[in-house]
């Protein structure tokens, strides 16, 4: 607590002036099995130094193994009952989306940050509103936003449920994970299939790869290939050519064609692994199947299968949420609260996120929250606000891709006009019409005054302007290089002018024709074209010999 | 060979060029395209000199005016350092320009070329003389003025004359004022003076306007010069009622427009304001740092052997190469440094600003030269967002392009120019010669970030003492 502000709050039970410092409320989980809080006692050392004072519910850290003694030591205050705590707290920190009964306790003006899943829970995010409650949804941050990585509580959860998942399959399976030769022979090494290198799953492989196992992984998205063999894992490869990142790090749908791959992989891995562990998750859509229960029949007795998309409906068709199961022989785990058995290291981990997120809402250091909405990540965290949903958040700005919009003005008008037409992003509306006008009026200029004959030239040469920019639009930046080379050699194509000019049958020799000149003239020119037709080609041959994989 | 066989073979030949410049849109068809070119350029000279055009007394002024230039062609490109390519390709332009100026004036003198033409088609075939004649002499004399920059036999400042402007526009009106006094002359003495002026005028008009243009712009420069040699043999066909000319002047033409402008967009900045010049202040040689070095903190300088001990530690890296690397001729040593950490276990990959260097894709030619797998080498968007994940970033004699106050700072000259995020990297090491500030003349914040090292020194020199060190 800052000096002079505790002259006037003090302490005390009584409610925090708003203008001053504000009260932090972490209140009990209550949803079943939810073992997390949301704050821990060296977290809440740094919230009061940040300004906040702070209460807990009494009972909150039981799950989690903190006394709410350990919490009065960090200077928190401990109060009973969740009525007292959401009444006298201006922002409540909560692990679990609030339900309906703890809504009820909810004051206008009050700040909730938790989970809140706003696509999932439309109605909960509407009633929020209603009540004038200002919402950070920690799982709706935007986590391509480097910034906001210290926030991502969904990548510290992520984390801790991977490395669980290791340990539940452990536990569930009958030998070593690491291979040892002893005097009572050879015991070989496990071998531990990954599905999806997402957090969770990456964290899987580094859990199991520190046990001693084999690790082999997969996931849809090529560039996790790094990531995976970083960690000490092999990366499994789908023989099918698709890239699957569906943008902000989560992965897409894939065609028919890569699923049926991916199945004959996975069918291959499940023969020859002892643990599968899956993570894939698609984001708003029910989680891919993709161990059929032909593949757990496969798969050799005392197997384990760890679902870790068992909450929402399972990788494994056999999977039966919230249990572990013997099905032929394979033990299937699909305990859907892996968080929560860790629930001391989820809850630090959480509690941190928080607390960054806090010094984001308050860089003022006096305790006063300010949820600005300029700041690209608090604004994708903010769902309702001053009672209307803020959710969901526009794109956050990011450095415009060098997109195609419009020719340069060395280009001809004509061809621009028919620029619409190509892969380009579409123009704005007027300068379009200018452009269409523009050429229109060239247009009828040349097809009012022009002879027949120049007007098959010029068709010809628009409609070559226009095979041009299509052609060359998608030339990779890597060969500008070697294209301007080739470009140039063919424009000593340049080389035919001076060719039929050298010596034309018909009229060489015509009266007053200055022969000589134009002969002279011309063999010059072909003397230069050709310097540049052969240089042209030889060096661009040498440039692309050098490109190599 | 008839009218016709000429004809179809032209059409021919015009396909090979297309397939030509489509199969250069990606590494592994790119050989390919450029056999395509040449199969097409082949047909074409031959189906013109075996045309209906070209009468046996012609065929041994050809063979001898071919044999020479194709000599001096082959020579200068087995020889040519691939440091010089931007030179040799502003070379090049100016021959087009000069041959498209040359074929011009054969028109221009040969009665017999305009005497079927008539009323308005004679008006237009004398335009379209004029016109080629123009496009040609200012292709001709920029391109040499280009050559001269890149080679460094002519300052890159840019030179900005008072009114430049005002006698641009002026040159302007007079080439079109007698542009209407050729086409009212009868005969072709009378024609011959307002043809020689326009000439003059048009040269003058070249060499200014790439006086102009400072050295960070030479990209577009030279690829604008690229369009011109298509739109000057564009010129020449609609002068020769020559289809194919027409065809691949445009298509040439077209491609450099495009190259250009995806520079221009490179540097956020308008193509008017990229001609119009004046950006680029510094030549290669780097200013003394007086002036520009406003100091806004300390910093801090490594030596090779920590620069390489900050590698060895690194699991990835990310070396953004600029001109200074293509200066110094370093990048074969940048390869044998890759390889070495490659064969750690570090993970390094490249990153390339479009700008980076003194032509489109100068840098990825050079990193190809030294046998660097493309694989490895990635565009700026594909990498920006990789930094910060990254070890350590390598800047190895740019400036520019990796100035966070393009970012961050709106008053700056480069703002909203896009750049290599390299200073989001956990540790970022520029190598440069000295503290000067770049082309555009903007003092680096990046150099006093607290996460940044400057290695000082010739580039190929450092990168030499580091490779010792890692190789140690």
């Amino acid at each position: 607590m800052q000096t002079g502000v505790a002259a006037t709050s003090g302490d005390t039970a009584a409610p925090a002036n708003i203008q001053t410092a504000q009260r932090i409320g972490v209140p009990r989980e209550i949803f079943p099995g939810e073992k997390r809080v949301a704050t821990v006692p060296d977290v809440v050392a740094k919230l009061i130094k940040l300004g906040f004072s702070v209460c807990v519910e009494s009972g909150a850290g039981d799950a989690a193994n903190i006394s709410d003694d350990a919490y009065r030591a960090a200077g928190a205050a401990v109060v009973e009952g969740a009525a007292q705590l959401w009444a006298g707290s201006d922002i409540v920190f909560k692990v679990r989306a609030p339900t309906l009964d703890e809504v009820a306790l909810t004051h206008q003006g009050q700040t909730l940050v938790s989970f809140v899943w706003p696509a999932q829970n439309p109605e909960l995010l509407k009633t929020l509103a209603e009540r004038r409650v200002t919402v950070l949804a920690i799982d709706a941050l935007p986590r391509t936003l480097s910034r906001a990585q210290k926030m991502d509580a969904l990548t510290s959860q992520a984390g801790v449920a991977g490395y669980r998942a290791v340990i539940e399959a452990a536990n569930a399976f009958g030998r070593f994970f690491n291979g040892q030769i002893t005097a009572a022979g050879k015991v070989p090494p496990a071998k531990v299939f990954i599905a999806g290198a997402g957090v969770a799953g990456l964290a899987a492989i580094g859990t199991a790869a520190s046990l001693g196992a084999i690790v082999r992984a997969n996931d849809t998205r090529a560039e996790v290939a790094d990531q995976v063999v970083s960690l000490g894992g092999e990366f499994v490869k789908v023989d099918y050519e698709e890239e699957g990142s569906g943008g902000g790090g989560y992965a897409k749908v894939m065609s028919e064609g890569f699923q049926q791959a991916q199945r004959a992989m996975y069918a291959k891995q499940a023969k020859e692994v002892d643990i599968i562990i899956t993570t894939a998750l698609i984001p708003g859509k029910p989680a891919p199947k993709l161990i059929s229960a032909e593949m757990v029949r496969s798969m050799k007795p005392g197997s384990v299968i760890v679902d870790m998309a068992a909450e929402q409906g399972g990788n494994c068709e056999l999977t039966e949420p919230g249990q572990a199961v013997v099905k032929h022989g394979v033990t299937i785990v699909g305990f859907t609260d892996l968080v929560s058995r860790l629930s001391t290291q989820s809850s630090t981990l959480y509690a941190n996120n928080l607390f960054r997120l806090c010094e984001e809402l308050c860089k003022t250091k006096d305790g006063v929250i300010n949820v600005n909405m300029e700041d690209d990540a608090i604004r994708g965290l903010t769902v309702t606000k001053d009672g209307t949903i803020t959710w969901p958040a526009p794109a956050p700005k990011v450095a415009a891709a060098p997109a195609a919009v419009a020719k340069p003005a060395a280009a001809p008008t004509a061809k621009k006009a028919h620029g619409h037409g190509a892969p380009s992003e579409p123009m704005a509306g007027n300068k379009l019409a200018v452009m269409f006008g523009v050429a229109a009026a060239l247009f009828w200029f040349v097809g009012a005054n022009a002879p027949q004959a120049f007007l098959a030239h010029f068709t010809v040469f628009v409609l070559a302007c226009f095979v041009g920019y299509m052609v060359v639009w998608n030339v990779k930046p890597a060969l500008h290089t070697p294209l301007m080379s080739v470009t140039n050699a063919i424009s000593s194509i340049i080389a035919i002018g001076a060719l039929v000019q050298i010596a034309p049958p018909l009229v060489v020799g015509a009266a007053g024709r200055p022969d000589d000149w134009i002969r002279w003239l011309a063999a010059a020119g072909i003397v230069l074209t050709s310097i540049n037709m052969f240089g042209g080609f030889a060096v661009t041959q040498r440039m692309l010999a050098m490109f190599r994989k | 060979m008839s009218a016709s066989l000429a004809t179809v073979s032209y059409i021919g030949a015009t396909i090979l060029f297309i397939l030509s410049l489509g199969g250069l849109s990606n590494q592994e068809s790119s050989r390919r395209g450029n056999l395509f070119g040449m199969i097409g350029m082949t047909i074409a000279v031959l189906a013109t000199v075996f045309g209906p055009q070209v009468g046996a007394a012609g065929i041994p002024w050809i063979v001898g005016a071919m044999v020479v230039g194709g000599a001096i062609g082959l020579y200068a490109a087995r020889t040519v350092q691939m440091t010089q390519m931007p030179e040799l390709v502003a070379l090049m332009h100016s021959m087009v320009g000069l041959a498209a100026m040359l074929v011009g004036y054969a028109t221009f003198i040969d009665p017999e070329a305009a005497k079927e033409f008539t009323g308005a088609a004679k008006s237009i075939h004398e335009m379209e003389i004029y016109i080629g004649i123009l496009i040609g002499a200012m292709t001709f004399s920029g391109s040499i003025i280009a050559f001269g920059k890149l080679s460094g036999r002519i300052g890159g400042n840019p030179m900005l004359l008072p009114g430049r402007h005002f006698m641009n526009l002026a040159g302007l009106l007079v080439v079109i004022y007698f542009g209407g006094v050729f086409m009212e002359s009868h005969t072709i003495a009378e024609a011959m003076t307002p043809v020689i002026v326009m000439t003059v005028i048009a040269l003058l008009f070249g060499i200014h306007m790439v006086m102009a243009i400072g050295g960070a712009d030479m990209p577009v420069v030279v690829s604008m010069l690229n369009s011109y040699s298509g739109w000057a043999a564009a010129a020449t066909g609609f002068m020769l009622s020559n289809d194919l000319l027409i065809v691949i002047g445009a298509l040439v033409g077209s491609s450099g427009a495009i190259l250009s402008y995806i520079m221009c967009n490179a540097m956020n900045r308008s193509f008017i304001s990229v001609i119009a010049g004046g950006f680029g202040t510094a030549s290669a040689a780097p200013k003394p740092a007086g002036g520009a070095a406003v100091p806004a903190g300390e910093v801090v300088a490594v030596n090779a052997t920590e620069t390489a001990e900050l590698l060895r530690e690194a699991k990835s890296v990310i070396i953004v190469p600029g001109y200074g690397m293509a200066v110094a001729q370093a990048q074969h040593t940048v390869f044998e440094i890759t390889k070495v950490l490659r064969d750690k276990g570090v993970k390094v990959r490249f990153g390339i600003h479009p700008v980076a260097g003194r032509m489109p894709g100068h840098m990825n030619v050079l990193l190809a030269e030294a046998k660097v797998p493309y694989d490895i080498v990635f565009e700026m968007d594909e990498l920006n967002d990789d930094f910060p994940t990254t070890d350590v970033a390598i800047v190895i004699g740019a400036n520019d392009i990796v100035n966070p106050a393009a970012q961050d700072d709106p008053t700056s000259p480069i703002a909203g120019m896009p750049v290599l995020e390299v200073w989001k990297a956990k540790t970022s090491i520029v190598m440069k010669r000295s503290m000067a500030s770049g082309y555009a003349g903007v003092d680096n914040p990046l150099f006093y970030k607290e996460n940044n090292r400057m290695l000082f020194g010739d580039a190929k020199k450092m990168l030499d003492e580091v490779l010792t060190v890692l190789r140690a």
